[in-house]
């Protein structure tokens, strides 16, 4: 394989998110086009009018549950028990239901055999209106999903799930974790994956469903008004989070009284509920009869400001610490080019983080620009989001139906914004290629290759997602697969697309 | 006893008179299918090439023992074929089959195959399931377009035709409505894919094998705790029994779909296939169960039914180094059903000797498989000999639709 061509491979697996047929150029320098995708006007920004903001999600959330409050009073009363409507994106089937749509007949069929098998199989799922948790949801997903299909490389999009697993809320957190992680991510990470990381950390520990997800919003100072009236107290979660997690990383020199200080810097950062007390529900506020008063000393830094300034003062400096761009650059290493990378990689990417006061699209550049990311062996393991889309891309499959692949990640272990803990999805190739991991990837790439229509034939397939450096075993497998269904899946399974 | 029928003369007994007589033929058919009688009709396709040797051997071929070696099915022995007539033998697995073949419910067509004279899977799938005279990106396949033919309103196309399977395979895709049905949770890879992705993984990705392998070992674990009774491998006959009994069922509801179609994948068998046992035996088993199962839950249908099992191409003759077959070019065609007019092999026998072989290798193809479905279509469904022609099988007009294969 020549070097362009190994280049070409990489850039599309290694920073983007796989070929789609056609995508692969001729000629050309892949890192000119990394680069030129970084500096795509826009960025990652997802505008789209048919996705509402945070505020307007809340709001909608707010109603419907006011409104089922009043329906299970009022059937509390008459003692009907309120019936309960699983998520749609749990009990969905992950089989694609039928390939056209069924005759009037065919579904008579199936009804008439509610008893048996075949007809569970061939019901359709309930026409009920989804809640609007479920709603938002979906059509978040349904942009991600989208978005990540439609990117020329995907460079950009894998910044976005970079840095919205490294800033993760969960989905499972409550009715608004559920209908806002979408919208969370739209806001609080795309507009900054090329911006300044300063930016990022402040949109994202303002924006209610972080408040919500690490309990700020309930976290009232003691010394506050709030605090002396209704003996509620400090909540540590978020701050300890942000240094643990969001900055300076484990390990990195801060004290629990560094904890405690940067909890109490930021009492009072909430939002506003369905009543709007302290704002338009649904939006940051700053809620001063919960904020402590007083100054603070973090790191050995004093914040004497007033109100929402003095987190706004701490949030800029936590950015700059040196502890910040070590943990950062560690990470992004770790996650594009090995589990363990070279030392001398994550320290030219430490110094571009601090030298460009935290441009994230200096990192970025710097990442592309730098030899040891690219000849690194690949041996990291696609994730399931990065599997799913690279197997829709290659396939050119439309994501016009989010829910199978919200399924495939909900199987593989990486359900859609919804990690087990803060620290987010793990970035450890052992971790998804464990055995189970493994064969529910034989398992999902055999239906999805079931599902494939119209796919060019297997061997130009893997000559266009593969490139020409596709092993002669990964060819001969291929290539003497007993059926086009076959192959697909081996396509998909082979070493060259699993890895990157 | 079944009756045998010499296999030199078969073929010609059959088709001896039929040619243009033939079109006036269908017409009273076309009239009684409309009246009392209520055709059903399954396309089985088998994905990855089906040894007809191996299936049903002529066993009274002086050649064939020794060109099939270890695969070869004898007449006696632990695992004797079973018996039809003197000169072929069905597998010993086939047991259902082999009965309704004693009842003249079932008939094997030898020696035959498309007019695809390559050897490629993915190639001879399409020209099987489109029924195209060369394999093109044609997105819709004989069955479909056979429904699309019949009259408006008529019951065959009114109730749309069953796509059994998370996809519809290409036989059944084109103009006409289908419905969709697969049973319910994820369908298993089958082992044949795991294998080839064993030996994929061993050779370039040791990592990957290994956790591969853990991940295997533990679900094997897991299923010999809850099912005891099935053999290795069996699980993939019992698939293929459960996917047919609910298509069954499906189609046995008055109002259900009159067609169906269901893919059956693992026939290409290059290494270890396994004669009278082993893999292939295994897979012919669970295909014989996929008879049994439309006859049973079929019920009263099951006379007016005709379930087709087919394949795009057969293997070698001689069997390789691995104890396997390669990719060859004739093979059989199955037809059971209450409406088949049963009992006999259909074959004008071309011989097993090297010169006697297609390319000096494989079973030279003597019927083509296309006349064969044609005769189903025409005299079960309906379908004019003009149609088959133009729009069933585009371009296959001397190909003429073989008669006699439905009972009267």
């Amino acid at each position: 394989m020549s070097a362009a061509d190994l280049a070409w491979r990489l850039a599309f697996n290694r920073f983007g998110l796989g070929a789609r047929p056609g995508s692969r150029p001729l000629s050309g320098d892949p890192r000119e086009a990394l680069l030129s995708e970084l500096a795509a006007p826009g960025g990652a920004k997802l505008d789209r009018s048919d996705l509402p903001s945070t505020p307007q999600i809340l709001q909608e959330v707010y109603a419907d549950e006011l409104r089922r409050k009043m329906e299970r009073q009022a059937e509390a009363a008459t003692r009907r028990p309120a019936p309960d409507m699983p998520a749609p994106n749990e009990a969905a089937p992950i089989v694609a239901g039928p390939t056209a749509a069924p005759a009037p007949s065919g579904s008579a069929v199936a009804a008439s055999m509610t008893s048996s098998e075949p007809a569970a199989a061939a019901s359709m799922t309930p026409t009920r209106e989804p809640r609007p948790e479920e709603k938002f949801f979906r059509a978040d997903a349904q942009a991600r999903l989208e978005q990540a299909c439609s990117a020329p490389i995907g460079f950009l999009e894998r910044l976005v799930a970079f840095w919205s697993n490294h800033f993760c809320v969960s989905a499972a957190k409550g009715n608004i974790g559920r209908a806002a992680a979408g919208a969370f991510e739209r806001e609080a990470i795309r507009p900054f994956v090329v911006g300044r990381f300063a930016d990022m950390l402040a949109a994202v520990e303002r924006h209610p469903v972080m408040l919500n997800f690490l309990d700020n919003a309930q976290s009232v100072g003691p010394d506050s008004k709030a605090g002396r009236n209704r003996k509620v107290g400090l909540n540590e979660n978020l701050a300890r989070e942000i240094l643990e997690l969001h900055t300076m990383g484990v390990g990195s020199g801060y004290s629990q009284g560094d904890v405690a200080a940067l909890a109490r810097i930021i009492t009072g950062w909430t939002f506003a509920g369905r009543e709007g007390k302290l704002g338009e529900p649904g939006t940051f506020v700053f809620n001063a009869a919960a904020h402590e008063p007083g100054e603070d000393s973090l790191l050995g830094r004093v914040y004497a400001q007033d109100g929402v300034a003095q987190g706004e003062a701490a949030f800029a400096d936590l950015a700059r610490e040196g502890a910040t761009a070590t943990h950062v650059a560690r990470k992004f290493a770790r996650h594009f080019v090995a589990d363990s990378p070279d030392p001398g990689l994550t320290r030219r990417l430490a110094e571009a983080f601090r030298d460009k006061d935290g441009d994230l699209g200096a990192l970025a550049r710097a990442l592309v620009a730098d030899e040891a990311a690219w000849s690194a062996p690949p041996t990291k393991i696609r994730n399931p989001w990065e599997l799913t889309v690279a197997a829709y891309r290659a396939f050119a499959r439309s994501p016009s139906d989010v829910l199978p692949a919200l399924n495939a990640l909900n199987l593989l272990g990486m359900p859609l914004w919804r990690p087990a803990g803060p620290n987010g999805f793990s970035d450890d190739s052992s971790d998804w290629a464990s055995p189970e991991g493994v064969k529910m990837r034989v398992e999902l790439a055999a239906q999805f290759a079931r599902q494939v229509k119209d796919a060019p034939q297997p061997l130009a397939l893997v000559e266009d997602i593969l490139g020409p450096g596709a092993s002669a075993a990964t060819r001969e497998a291929v290539a003497r697969a007993e059926s086009q269904e076959q192959a697909y899946a081996l396509l998909i399974l082979s070493p060259e697309f699993q890895r990157r | 006893m079944p009756r045998s029928f010499a296999p030199f003369l078969s073929r010609r007994a059959l088709l001896g008179a039929a040619g243009v007589a033939f079109v006036s033929a269908t017409i009273p058919r076309w009239a009684s299918a409309a009246g009392s009688r209520d055709p059903r009709l399954v396309v089985l396709i088998l994905r990855g090439a089906l040894d007809g040797l191996s299936a049903t051997a002529p066993i009274g071929d002086p050649d064939y023992a020794a060109l099939h070696g270890q695969l070869a099915l004898q007449w006696d022995g632990d695992h004797p074929a079973l018996r039809l007539g003197d000169f072929f033998g069905l597998n010993p697995a086939m047991v259902n089959f082999a009965r309704l073949y004693a009842a003249k419910q079932a008939l094997i067509v030898h020696a035959t195959a498309t007019n695809y004279r390559e050897r490629s899977h993915f190639d001879g799938q399409d020209v099987l399931e489109s029924g195209m005279a060369t394999p093109g990106r044609v997105e819709s396949g004989w069955l479909n377009r056979a429904v699309a033919a019949l009259p408006k309103g008529e019951r065959v196309a009114a109730a749309g035709a069953l796509a059994v399977g998370a996809t519809a395979p290409l036989v059944l895709r084109g103009p006409a409505p289908i419905l969709g049905w697969a049973p319910s949770g994820l369908t298993p890879p089958t082992d044949d894919l795991v294998q080839r992705l064993m030996d994929l993984y061993r050779h370039a990705d040791p990592a990957l094998a290994t956790a591969l392998q853990a991940g295997l070992d533990a679900d094997a674990m897991a299923n010999k705790r809850g099912m005891d009774s099935l053999k290795p491998g069996g699980d993939v006959a019992l698939a293929m029994r459960k996917a047919a009994e609910g298509a069954a069922r499906l189609m046995s509801a008055d109002d259900g779909p009159r067609i169906g179609a269901l893919a059956v994948d693992g026939w290409d068998t290059h290494a270890n296939e396994g004669g009278a046992t082993g893999r292939l035996a295994q897979l012919l088993g669970g295909l014989d169960g996929v008879f049994a199962a439309f006859e049973s839950e079929l019920g009263p249908r099951w006379k007016d039914t005709v379930v087709v099992a087919i394949t795009e191409f057969g293997r070698t003759a001689r069997i390789n180094g691995t104890t396997g077959t390669d990719h060859g070019t004739a093979t059989v065609a199955f037809l059971a059903g209450g409406a088949v007019a049963g009992g006999r092999v259909v074959a004008d026998w071309p011989g097993l000797k090297t010169a006697d072989l297609y390319e000096e290798r494989d079973l030279k193809p003597t019927t083509d498989l296309r006349a064969v479905l044609k005769g189903v279509l025409a005299d079960h469904l309906g379908l004019s000999a003009d149609t088959l022609a133009r729009t069933v099988f585009p371009d296959s007009l001397g190909v003429r639709p073989m008669s006699g294969l439905i009972a009267a």
